[in-house]
């Protein structure tokens, strides 16, 4: 019973944190409602397709950029769509950086296009890292039996 | 002229300054009044009620704050002010005190020139005092002149010219002076008038200081509010430190005057006195040395007479002269001694020779009678006794014929002779006796005597020796009266003083020689005379007759000083009381707009906060009557609530309004395009405003055009705003047994011919006038105003290109009133704001006069005009114009949902209407006509009783549901008789009892409860309608009576969640983003909804290709290939090539799904909620937007527009 309490405590003050930090906002909330019975790993699922989807479009935006003749439209293609998605996961930073990344495209700055890249990529993996710290929590309480 | 120039200060004074007094009291008035009766931002306007723009600037500004707070206007509106504000007042007051300046110099000139010409008459009168000494001077020059000698004349004429240069220069320099006189005193003069001005001038050099102090006191801006409160403190202590200091300063310039006005009284005085001593002692000293020079002359002749006798009668011998010779001699000669009375030789004769004297002369000497002075006159020689013995004799030998009386008589027996003779040959000298009353004349007078010697003695010879060698005394007799007399008339000015002269020997008591008894006239000048003898002293004293005038010319000079003094003190003392009064004012100002300044904040926080703090409780208030309506209500309940729930919608749109009054002043208020339903707006805005109509007993009607659509494109805010203020002025400016009455045409119809009008507009233009012997056909019968004329200036009524959009419409509206009209000297400035008609009007009715200029507003901003038509004492008819769009009555359905069962149910019904005004039971026809229902009209009821007989179309006498009857048409009798036609007819025709009897209704605007009651248990009326109507109410009612009122289950199963609205939809979810659909589908899912995702515009085309069995669809918009409004494009071309094909016939309706009309709901799907993006979702035929990502509230409310009816 410890543990499990420990566990929720862990996993309740993380998600506070990540609100806090920004990382998350109240769409992931949202996502969070979603969740019950009949899809008991909506968040989750929905969460992998994200990472699925953001692996690939992190991917295709640096190649993008390392092309010799840069095509912002297909950058920006590419940044509207990470936007979206992690709009709707409600990661927020992520989200934010998407929105001024999608400015420099807008003023083709491939200088900045690179940072934001770079930037992206950074947010990205913090929040990945979060989450499945948060999930690998959410496991151990649903295997602790709670 | 002093009293003149003060007159005219008094007169011109309050000319200037009652006029800059005005200004502030007028400000301070009409602030602390505005402030009382008008709020606030009202106030500030009055504080620049000069101009126009400032006004417009405040209106604004205290609209922005009132309204919206938008504080940031505010500061820059009171920078404005501020800035403007005190330039203003110095300005006045500076032109104030340079009129005050030009005064004071004015008056200061006056009295100097004043004080000038009294100095001038002044010196004048000196001049002429003067000349006479001058002219005493130049006598006695010429009698020196003259005595001198003729033989000089010859030299003198030589030097004549330089001598009247000499006199000239003299002249000269004597003008000189008295110019420098003058000019000394004009010099002090314009000195009084330099320190006048100088302190006129410093004094509004300090208040102009102390002005620009306070001016940049104030100009500097607010840093925070408690430093202006710190610095307004400082304001209010200064001005009365300020006035004190100037009052001190007042003080001191007063008292300075007063000093300087007795300064100048007693220098002026000084100098009279000083100038009178030195013209007496001038003319004193000047007749002393004449007397002395006469007396001197003469002393000589007597010493020449006295070397006469010593020669010719001593040395002589035989002596040469014997009294006969010396007489005739003395007498020839007498005027070379013009002051004697007589001379006379006595002999020193010793006691041894008496008798050889007496002998040889044949008389005896006698003696002088001493003892009996009041004899003297008659002194005859012989009655004298012989002279005592004494060791010597002075018998007088030879005298002039005057004095020959004292021959014989021996002069050392008179006492003063006596002494005088002794002292004579002691010093061989003239020497004098103390004055005595002379022989026989009886005069005073003095004996000269002169002693003859009989060998020339040296100068230094002793008295011893001198007496051995004298022989005898030669005497002369001064009569000093005469001599005195003689003198003084030969001077001019002798009547102004008065001459007295003393042998004041013995100086305790001096013997008065000559003169009248001392009369103490002040000033007294003393001139010693030197007669040759040491021994005796002589004085003149020398008086003015008269005492010394008072000193006028100090007086008056001095009493000016100070008049004016005075004066400038008086009139400096008004304008420092006036000026701090005026401070006063303006520190009361001050502080009370940093108080109206605070309060105006105050205020806007206050509106800020109010409006928000009601819009919280009206929204729990109209959600509470929402639910209420969800309840199972009876027709008339839910119209109560109904219109409770639009009340309150009302109040809180008119909340919003008052917001938005704020952008229309800033020009920031954009008209919105939505589709509405005029006629329920109108009918919305009436029953609104019915509660007060009906207060007043007021009808009020509105009246919509056939020709106008159903569904117009507008702004239903502004124009429901702009009716509303409308009616609202008129209702209020319409006392009882009037109307009002709304019409709502198209420009068209009015410009049209008149027989395609309707009957309401030909009864308004008045050309069916002649048709109907009535004599008004208005809604009440009361005649009203030309409504025609109100549009007769319009511009773009007529001139409206239908050519260019055919879908353009131009509504004209029309608001009719019986009221009080407007004045026609008012009516020029109707539509300004805050103007209403005049200032009392504001009293008897109340409101602020802005309705009508945002009404103005409000139509110059649709592009429409504004008119109206006034006639005091029979109404006013406003009048406006607007652009619309004609809208496709689909567009509205959810709103003509509600009344769609009704209006079916109504359908084909006919209806009889009995009123006698045509154009009120048009307007109900109107109404009736809404709900499809047909109406006639009969103008009274006697013409109804025929009315079901004479339809000979028996489908309209069974279709005759309901009759309607006007209250003014109505009796009881009548009302019976048309009852039982009605009912016979019936029976005439179905043959049986008719359960479908028409129904009657009574129409009254204003009705009393226990009326109608009664009216109803009397079984005649089925139910009284209380106009003015609204569909509603009238369907409810209607409903109620016809029966077939079911109780409404519309709305009333309002899907209450997004679970119900949803459950079992199929819902297609087009988005590229794999996330994005998953979250989506969850979201609907958790709804019920059955979810199908597609990632692609393309695949969502595939799926949506009808027929297909998914309720809706959401449409992402950025999508790589095909994007959503491209999708959306395509999938309503495919649904309308269906349609077509469906409604030709080309294919069956079962080929599609049994679906007759294909329109799947498209919803956008977007981040980025701007109007460009949903105007262009809108453009390529989706129906609506959600924000992404989905927030359940919201598509719930979205998807209830979409579900709620399926």
């Amino acid at each position: 019973m410890d543990v499990m309490s420990q566990l929720q405590r862990q996993w309740l003050e993380h998600s506070a944190f990540l609100r806090k930090e920004g990382y998350l906002d109240d769409q992931f909330e949202q996502l969070r409602k979603l969740q019950d019975e009949s899809s008991p790993d909506f968040v989750v699922e929905v969460v992998s397709i994200f990472f699925d989807d953001s692996e690939k479009l992190l991917n295709n935006m640096a190649r993008a950029l390392e092309q010799k003749v840069v095509d912002f439209k297909q950058v920006d293609a590419h940044v509207h769509q990470f936007k979206g998605s992690s709009a709707s996961i409600g990661a927020m930073r992520v989200k934010n950086v998407c929105i001024e990344f999608r400015n420099y495209c807008e003023a083709q700055n491939l200088e900045e296009c690179l940072r934001c890249a770079q930037k992206l990529q950074f947010e990205y993996s913090v929040l990945k890292t979060q989450l499945e710290y948060l999930f690998r929590l959410e496991q151990q309480i649903r295997a602790a039996g709670g | 002229m002093i009293g003149a120039g003060f007159v005219k200060i008094e007169t011109e004074f309050p000319a200037f300054s009652p006029f800059f007094l005005w200004r502030v009291f007028h400000k301070a008035l009409v602030l602390l009044s505005l402030l009382r009766s008008c709020g606030l931002s009202q106030a500030f306007k009055g504080l620049r009620e000069d101009s126009h723009i400032y006004r417009c600037a405040l209106v604004r500004m205290s609209m922005s704050c009132e309204l919206s707070g938008l504080t940031g206007r505010l500061p820059a509106c009171f920078k404005l002010k501020t800035a403007t504000e005190p330039s203003h007042g110095p300005n006045s007051a500076r032109h104030w005190r340079r009129k005050f300046l030009f005064l004071l110099l004015i008056l200061v000139a006056l009295g100097s020139i004043c004080f000038l010409s009294r100095f001038h008459g002044r010196t004048s009168r000196v001049k002429n005092k003067t000349p006479n000494s001058c002219k005493g001077k130049a006598q006695i020059l010429l009698q020196e002149f003259n005595i001198s000698g003729n033989h000089l004349h010859a030299l003198a004429s030589l030097f004549s010219t330089s001598d009247q240069n000499e006199m000239l220069s003299e002249t000269l320099a004597f003008f000189e002076k008295e110019y420098c006189v003058s000019f000394c005193t004009f010099v002090k003069a314009s000195w009084l008038l330099l320190v006048v001005a100088v302190s006129c001038k410093m004094s509004g050099l300090l208040l102009k200081l102390w002005r620009n102090q306070r001016k940049k006191v104030i100009n500097q801006p607010p840093v925070a509010q408690q430093q202006q409160q710190q610095k307004q403190q400082q304001q209010v202590h200064s001005p009365p430190k300020a006035g004190k200091w100037r009052k001190k300063l007042l003080l001191v310039f007063v008292l300075l005057g007063i000093a300087m006005s007795i300064w100048l009284f007693w220098y002026l005085n000084e100098e009279i006195v000083l100038r009178r001593e030195e013209t007496l002692a001038n003319m004193c000293d000047e007749r002393a040395r004449m007397l002395q020079d006469q007396f001197n002359v003469s002393k000589n002749h007597v010493q020449a007479l006295a070397i006469l006798v010593s020669t010719f009668h001593h040395r002589k011998h035989p002596s040469a002269i014997d009294q006969k010779t010396f007489g005739e001699y003395t007498e020839r000669t007498a005027f070379e001694r013009p002051l004697t009375s007589g001379v006379a030789y006595a002999l020193k004769v010793l006691h041894s020779e008496r008798e050889q004297f007496e002998n040889l002369h044949g008389w005896v000497i006698k003696k002088m009678e001493t003892e009996d002075q009041t004899l003297v006159q008659d002194c005859i020689p012989e009655n004298l006794d012989p002279a005592p013995v004494q060791d010597e004799y002075a018998p007088v030998i030879f005298s002039q014929e005057t004095v020959s009386h004292i021959v014989s008589i021996d002069m050392m027996s008179g006492k003063e002779d006596r002494e005088n003779i002794l002292r004579a040959r002691a010093t061989g000298k003239g020497v004098l006796t103390s004055p005595f009353k002379l022989l026989k004349s009886n005069h005073l007078g003095v004996i000269l005597t002169f002693a003859v010697y009989d060998t020339d003695l040296p100068s230094d010879a002793t008295p011893e020796q001198r007496v051995e060698a004298t022989l005898g005394y030669m005497g002369a007799s001064y009569d000093v009266p005469s001599l005195v007399e003689k003198l003084l008339h030969q001077l001019a000015s002798k009547q102004m003083i008065l001459v007295n002269v003393y042998d004041s020997t013995n100086a305790s008591s001096p013997i008065n020689m000559y003169g009248t008894e001392i009369t103490d006239t002040g000033l007294l000048h003393i001139s010693n005379l030197d007669f040759g003898d040491p021994l005796r002293k002589h004085e003149m004293h020398c008086r003015f007759k008269q005492k010394p005038p008072l000193p006028w010319t100090a007086i008056n000079a001095s009493a000016g000083l100070l008049v004016i003094t005075l004066l400038v003190e008086h009139i400096f003392y008004a304008a420092i009381s006036r000026i701090e009064k005026v401070e006063d004012d303006y520190c009361k100002m001050e502080e009370l707009k940093v108080r109206a300044e605070a309060a105006d904040v105050a205020k806007s926080q206050f509106l800020a906060t109010v409006s928000h703090e009601i819009r919280t409780p009206m929204n729990g208030v109209l959600g509470m009557l929402q639910m209420l309506m969800d309840t199972d209500l009876d027709a008339n309940q839910l119209d109560f609530a109904q219109t409770a729930h639009n009340s309150g919608k009302d109040l809180i749109s008119l909340i919003n309004e008052v917001l938005d009054r704020a952008k229309i002043e800033s020009g920031r208020l954009e008209l919105e395009a939505v589709p509405f339903d005029i006629r329920a707006g109108l009918d919305n805005v009436l029953s609104l405003l019915s509660g007060k109509s009906k207060e007043k007993g007021i009808e009020l009607a509105v009246y919509v055009s056939n020709q106008v659509p159903e569904v117009i494109i507008g702004d239903p805010g502004r124009f429901r705003q702009i009716i509303t203020n409308l009616v609202g002025n008129s209702i209020k400016f319409t006392n009882d047994k009037g109307h009002i009455f709304v019409s709502v045409h198209l420009a068209d119809e009015v410009l049209g011919a008149p027989n395609n009008m309707d009957e309401v507009l030909r009864q308004g233009l008045s050309f069916v006038q002649d048709n109907y012997d009535k004599p008004c056909n208005s809604l009440s019968g009361i005649p009203v105003v030309e409504r025609w004329k109100s549009w007769e200036h319009f511009k773009k009524l007529s001139s409206r290109n239908s050519m260019e959009e055919p879908e353009m419409i131009r509504l004209l509206v029309t608001v009719e009133d019986t009221g009080v009209g407007i004045p026609l000297e008012a009516q020029s400035r109707i539509f300004t704001p805050f103007m209403q008609a005049d200032s009392s009007t504001s009293r008897t009715y109340g409101g602020t006069g802005i309705g009508l200029s945002i009404c103005k507003c409000l139509v110059d901003l649709m592009g429409g005009e504004i008119g109206f038509v006034s006639e005091p004492g029979i109404g006013s008819t406003f009048s406006f114009t607007g652009p619309f769009r004609k809208g496709e009555k689909t567009s509205l359905d959810a709103t003509w949902q509600q009344y769609g069962p009704a209006v079916l149910e109504f359908q084909g019904l006919r209806a009889l209407v009995i009123d006698n005004r045509a154009i009120r039971a048009e307007v109900t026809r109107y109404y009736l006509q809404r709900l499809g229902i047909t109406a006639d009209i009969a103008f009274s009821l006697k013409s109804a009783c025929s009315y079901p007989s004479s339809a000979c179309n028996t489908r309209v006498s069974t279709n005759l549901a309901m009759v309607l009857i006007e209250k003014d048409a109505w009796d009881k009798e009548t009302a019976l008789l048309f009852f039982h036609s009605v009912k016979d007819h019936m029976r005439k025709i179905t043959k049986e009892v008719p359960i479908n009897r028409p129904k009657i209704f009574l129409l009254a605007t204003d009705i009393s409860p226990t009326e109608c009651s009664e009216l109803k248990s009397a079984a005649f009326v089925d139910n009284v309608l209380i106009k003015p109507f609204r569909l509603s109410a009238l369907v409810a009612c209607f409903q109620e009576a016809l029966g077939s009122g079911m109780k409404r289950k519309v709305n009333r199963k309002k899907a209450s969640d997004l679970g119900n609205l949803l459950r079992e939809k199929r819902i297609l979810v087009v988005d590229d983003i794999a996330v994005n659909r998953k979250v989506a589908e969850g979201c609907l899912a958790k709804c019920g909804a059955i979810v199908t995702c597609v990632e692609s515009g393309k695949a969502a085309l595939a799926m949506l290709n009808p027929p297909h069995n998914f309720d809706a669809c959401f449409m992402d918009l950025q999508m790589p290939e095909m994007d959503g409004f491209e999708a959306t494009r395509q999938i309503r071309c495919v649904e309308c090539k269906v349609n077509e094909k469906i409604a030709s016939g080309e294919a069956s309706i079962e080929m599609f799904g049994n679906v007759a009309h294909w329109h799947t709901p498209i919803l956008a799907m977007t981040a980025d909620v701007i109007e460009a993006s949903i105007e262009e979702c809108m453009k390529c035929g989706m129906d609506d937007y959600v924000a992404k990502p989905f927030e359940l509230g919201e598509l719930y409310s979205t998807l209830a527009r979409f579900f709620e009816n399926g």
